[in-house]
């Protein structure tokens, strides 16, 4: 048998496949949408079946002005993106830029939010079920936040030494679906804990 | 020559695999399970040997079950051995390729649809057996028992009947006329255990914070066995499970002597008096003395059964002595500590418990 | 042979040092670097699993045996089913995995070689932290070293009230560890397929091996999540005084099952998948045939795949759910017998009519339909919940599960290991100790696990360090230990086999079985490129094509 090549030449074929990195983007967000939905049946699961201690509805205080800032950062996060397909890296970077300031601020409120249960309403992850799931959820979506905000904020060290041009649009643009998934947790963490839990 | 040899060889091949697949796998075990009923002996926690109705229930599924997938593997296996003989390659082939056949709509519909119809079959006959047994609701005259697994222990409690007691469960008789059934409520004070004894009824477990119930009805009077059927840490091995089916007026005797508390013997008032004052009384009950704990097995009438450590050895003075002493003897990784006592003190608790008929 | 020229040639001007080359293989991203190193270290892994199986065989031969205590044999279990499922099937099935789809879809390496190298060691960390414990699990004095609490680590026996010490941390952290790993390949493999196949190649023109592991690799985004969200829970529960699986606190030990097995049912078709995926490249070869039914045996898995997510409550059928609840699952479990009796018929529809040559790969492959079969039927009987209510947790599933296991995936791999083995060494294995291997282990596997079904059928629980004489266990127990040599023996020959080919195997040229898909097409073992050329297909055959020019594939499909 002649050498092995299995080249066939004929009729140039259409060839267009997806691209590698939105494709990996994809599975792990789906790998971690079911690491939350486990997350959030427990939370479900046990309302109202804690024997003892605070309620969420005696403690809990509904952050809107914390949700408008995450879910902003997805609008602004999208901008940055598409200012860098066109070229335009100071706008990106700015746009970036007030993405991470808005995933901080988000940290901080909840930051603020926790030190006010565990210290003036003595809800800790020990105290009960809402308690455990509580910090269990809203914990897991704020350190996928924290993960979140380090890689942007290493593109932004990147974009300020002047490595990041148009051609990394695809890179930033797989960095901003993560993003606007962690984004989409936190609707979804929400309407569990404020607003059905409650 | 060599060739020769190789068809030889290939014969023996086949034939051999063909006896090995036909012999021995599963129809072994159907055999074994299906003699059973008409020899119990061959084990006395035969699933297949049922004496009450759950448990029949469940047999006769089985035996449908059983078939279908009988039928099913004669059929897919007699293909299977007809391809691997019939098709195997010629010793003498012209080199060129078979037919290449690609797939057909119609094989593959068959053998879509019949498994579909076979499936529909076979869910509802269980789906009757599940509705039968598990909303069953308990009629007046039916006794009730409160089963709560321990680590390695099985308390039993008949709350109407105010008797409390541990690891040899007895109950009445029943038959078809004038059934008198068994209700098991099934609760556990540490970790997952399961109620099994075959011959009665298939197993429920017992899990904390997740209250179970089951019922049997047994119609033949004897000893049936079973064990624990969920691990449950170091010593699963040896909670066991004795159901004694009474008769109506056995039962009756052993629940009058049940509810007594313990008789008094002035004979043994030393090893009252040391079981009293160690640590025993911390998680032992026995009714009308000052022990009331409720960590280990009430010690009331721990005389009237045959086995101590739930089974795990014969209750003969010896094996008594050496529980008590060192309880790792019997059953290492049990709940209860070696309770350091000495010679003459270990035979006076030891002549103590040995009044508690 | 023009072969010869390109294949990496044993003799070399310079020799380089030890070290030299174990950095490279330490620091290699290449896919088939990693594959071998998966494989090998499952092989490893696959001794200890073994050694734990003889230990439970020996205790059991008789009643009331004292070979080891009872705080030993409940950790011998429990690191058997560990070990072998987490660090012996998975690895071995992803290195397979990561070796071949590459080659068998025109791509010169997976999408990720640095991720493919990371979940690589993530997985092989695991695995050493699990055995970790038995040196470093006394975190209390007396209180365990490996753990004991099963494969599947019920609560609250899994609380810090019943498990003092750190033996069950090493439970959960190594699991957590690999199962990021697992993650890993499983993406990996996902944007390698999707993304990286070569020119002509569309989905419905793959090997059916990359299909199945497409799907598989779902299954493992989809399923080992839900495990790891499980074990993050008990560590709150044990580190951070949280009340998940709290009993105490109102918390449900019966949560953990459903997170637990809505991880384990999955697991076990994420186990099975990829031992189709062999089968359907293996037997067509051996028949002289294409596969029987390409679109419908792709359809079957992904059912497969999707039905499998839904019937997880089949293993709590004794747990105390609703009737109805347990009803559904009936309907659940049992629907999934359809697709996968549609593969079976598909396999046999595939030998109908060909010209089968019984060589080793052939030969595992045969068994294993007989195999699966059975096993197949025996999980048909357990999904009638009420049959189950006697059967469940008995020696019957222990029986079921290990025909499963050994009886379908383990033949289907060793099988794969015959097939692929010329193509990964480049040479040949020795066939009579082939099939010395394949008689051996027939024998003990069947002497193992036939007759492991009785003593289930006559009450026989799972996970006993002993149980009574009078029972009527004893003689189906000391048979079932006997088949356990065996089997041993069986696999002794096969490490043997492996070790003597490599070195002093016939040459085996790239394309020794005169098959169909891409990898015969490279040189034996392939260069680090793959493909000097990156091919172009026309159809699921390509080589048949090439083979036949004057009736090929393409005009059929």
């Amino acid at each position: 048998m002649s050498a092995p090549s299995v080249t066939m030449p004929e009729a140039d074929i259409r060839w267009s496949l997806p691209a590698r990195g939105p494709a990996g983007m994809y599975c792990l967000i789906a790998a971690e949408a079911a690491i939350f939905t486990i997350f959030v049946v427990a939370y479900i699961f046990y309302i109202g079946k804690s024997v003892s201690g605070p309620q969420p509805h005696d403690v809990l205080r509904v952050p809107v002005f914390l949700t408008i800032c995450l879910l902003s950062s997805s609008l602004t996060i999208h901008f940055a993106v598409k200012l860098l397909s066109k070229g335009r890296v100071i706008s990106f970077a700015l746009w970036w830029l007030l993405t991470v300031t808005l995933g901080a601020v988000f940290l901080a409120g909840t930051v603020r939010e926790w030190r006010h249960l565990i210290h003036d309403e003595g809800l800790t992850i020990q105290t009960n079920l809402f308690g455990t799931t509580y910090y269990s959820l809203v914990g897991l979506h704020a350190f996928h936040v924290t993960v979140g905000l380090l890689a942007l904020v290493t593109v932004l060290i990147f974009t300020l030494l002047g490595n990041v041009r148009r051609e990394h649009t695809q890179r930033a643009e797989v960095l901003s679906m993560y993003w606007h998934f962690v984004d989409v947790v936190w609707v979804v963490v929400f309407i569990v804990v404020y607003v059905v839990g409650r | 020559m060599n060739g020769q040899r190789k068809v030889t060889n290939a014969r023996v091949v086949r034939s051999l695999d063909t006896l090995a697949r036909l012999v021995l796998p599963f129809c072994g075990s159907v055999v074994g399970g299906f003699a059973a009923p008409a020899v119990p002996w061959l084990s006395p926690t035969n699933i297949f040997a049922p004496v009450s109705t759950p448990a029949q229930s469940i047999f006769d599924l089985s035996r449908f079950v059983l078939m279908v997938t009988a039928s099913i593997f004669v059929v897919v296996f007699g293909l299977l051995a007809y391809a691997v003989v019939k098709f195997r390659k010629k010793r003498v082939s012209d080199g060129r390729e078979p037919a290449q056949v690609y797939g057909s709509t119609q094989v593959e519909l068959a053998w879509t649809v019949i498994p579909i119809l076979i499936v529909v079959v076979l869910f509802l006959a269980a789906a009757r057996v599940i509705a039968s047994i598990q909303n069953a609701s308990p009629p007046r005259n039916a006794v009730e028992v409160t089963v709560i697994g321990h680590q390695f222990w099985w308390e039993y409690r008949y709350p109407s009947l105010n008797v409390v007691t541990a690891n040899e469960l007895h109950i009445p008789v029943s038959d078809t006329e004038h059934p008198a059934p068994t209700f098991l409520t099934l609760l556990s004070a540490d970790t997952d255990h399961s109620f099994w004894v075959p011959r009665l009824a298939g197993k429920t477990d017992l899990i904390p914070n997740h209250p179970n119930s089951m019922w049997v009805d047994p119609h033949e009077i004897g000893l049936y066995l079973g064990q624990c059927a969920q691990y449950c840490g170091t010593q699963h091995a040896k909670m066991l499970l004795r159901v004694y089916v009474d008769s109506r007026e056995d039962f009756d005797r052993w629940i009058q002597e049940q509810s007594r508390p313990a008789r008094v013997s002035a004979a043994a008032s030393e090893g009252q008096t040391i079981f009293e004052r160690t640590a025993c009384i911390n998680c032992h009950t026995v009714a009308g003395t000052v022990a009331n704990g409720r960590f280990g097995p009430d010690l009331t009438h721990l005389m009237s059964r045959d086995t101590i450590a739930s089974g795990a050895a014969p209750n003969t003075p010896e094996n008594l002595r050496r529980w008590i002493q060192d309880p790792g003897t019997i059953k290492p990784g049990s709940k209860m500590p070696a309770m350091g006592l000495s010679g003459p003190d270990l035979m006076a608790v030891t002549s103590y418990l040995e009044t508690l008929h | 042979m023009s072969t010869q020229s390109i294949a990496w040639a044993k003799t070399e001007v310079s020799r380089r040092p030890l070290v030299e080359k174990l950095h490279e293989w330490v620091t290699t991203v290449d896919h088939k670097r990693l594959g071998i190193l998966y494989i090998l270290y499952a092989l490893l892994f696959l001794a200890f699993g073994g050694v734990e199986a003889t230990i439970i065989r020996i205790q059991l031969i008789r009643p009331h045996n004292s070979f080891v205590s009872p705080q030993v044999f409940n950790r011998m279990f429990t690191m058997h089913g560990t070990t072998m499922i987490f660090f012996v099937a998975m690895p071995i099935l992803f290195g397979f995995a990561n070796y071949l789809i590459p080659l068998m879809i025109g791509a010169r390496d997976m999408a990720f070689p640095r991720l493919n190298a990371f979940s690589f060691w993530m997985t092989a960390f695991g695995g050493f932290l699990l055995y970790f414990s038995f040196v470093g699990g006394d975190g209390l004095y007396g209180a365990g070293n490996a753990p004991d609490v099963g494969w599947f680590a019920y609560a609250p026996l899994t609380s810090q009230t019943f498990s003092r010490g750190h033996s069950t941390d090493f439970w959960i952290l190594s699991l957590l560890v690999s199962g990021f790993g697992s993650i890993g390949t499983a993406i990996n493999i996902i944007a390698t397929i999707l993304c990286m196949r070569c020119k002509g190649m569309t989905l419905g023109k793959m090997p059916l091996l990359a299909w199945l592991n497409l799907v598989m690799a779902g299954l493992v985004v989809l399923a080992v999540s839900p495990l790891t969200a499980a074990q993050l829970m008990l560590l709150v529960d044990r580190y951070l005084g949280g009340h998940f699986f709290d009993t105490q606190a109102g918390g449900s030990a019966v949560i953990w099952m459903h997170f637990f097995w809505i991880f384990g049912h999955p697991e076990v078709y994420v186990l099975v998948i990829p031992a189709f995926a062999f089968a359907s490249e293996i037997i067509p070869v051996f028949s002289r045939k294409a596969i029987f039914g390409y679109p419908v045996m792709v359809a079957a898995t992904i059912c497969i795949g999707f039905i499998g997510m839904s019937v997880w409550a089949h293993h709590m059928f004794t747990v105390g759910m609703s009737s109805a609840a347990n009803t559904f699952f009936v309907l659940s479990t049992m629907a999934i017998a359809v697709p996968t009796g549609i593969k079976i018929f598909n396999w046999l529809a595939t030998m109908w009519g060909g010209q089968i040559d019984f060589k080793t790969p052939m030969l595992f492959c045969a068994a294993f339909l007989f195999q699966f079969l059975v096993a197949g039927l025996t999980g048909v009987m357990m999904s009638a919940a009420p049959f189950d209510w006697q059967l469940g947790n008995s020696y019957f599933v222990v029986a079921h599960f290990h025909y499963v296991i050994l009886g379908g995936i383990f033949f289907t791999l060793f099988a794969a290991f015959y097939y692929w083995f010329p193509k990964m060494s480049g040479r040949m294995y020795n066939e009579t100790l082939g099939k010395l291997h394949f008689w051996l282990f027939l024998i003990g596997f069947h002497l193992t696990f036939d007759f492991m079904h009785i003593p289930g059928i006559l009450g026989m629980p799972r996970r006993i360090y002993t149980y009574e004489p009078g029972r009527g266990w004893d003689i189906w127990n000391l048979i079932v230990t006997v088949g356990v040599f065996f089997q041993a023996a069986g696999v002794l020959v096969f490490i043997g086999n492996l070790l003597w080919s490599y070195w002093r195997g016939k040459v085996a040229g790239s394309d020794p079985w005169d098959a169909w898909t891409l990898e015969w097409s490279t040189p034996s073992p392939p260069p680090t490129y793959n493909f000097a050329t990156i091919p172009e297909v026309k159809s699921r055959r390509p080589l048949w094509d090439l083979k036949h020019p004057e009736d090929p594939d393409w005009q059929y499909e």
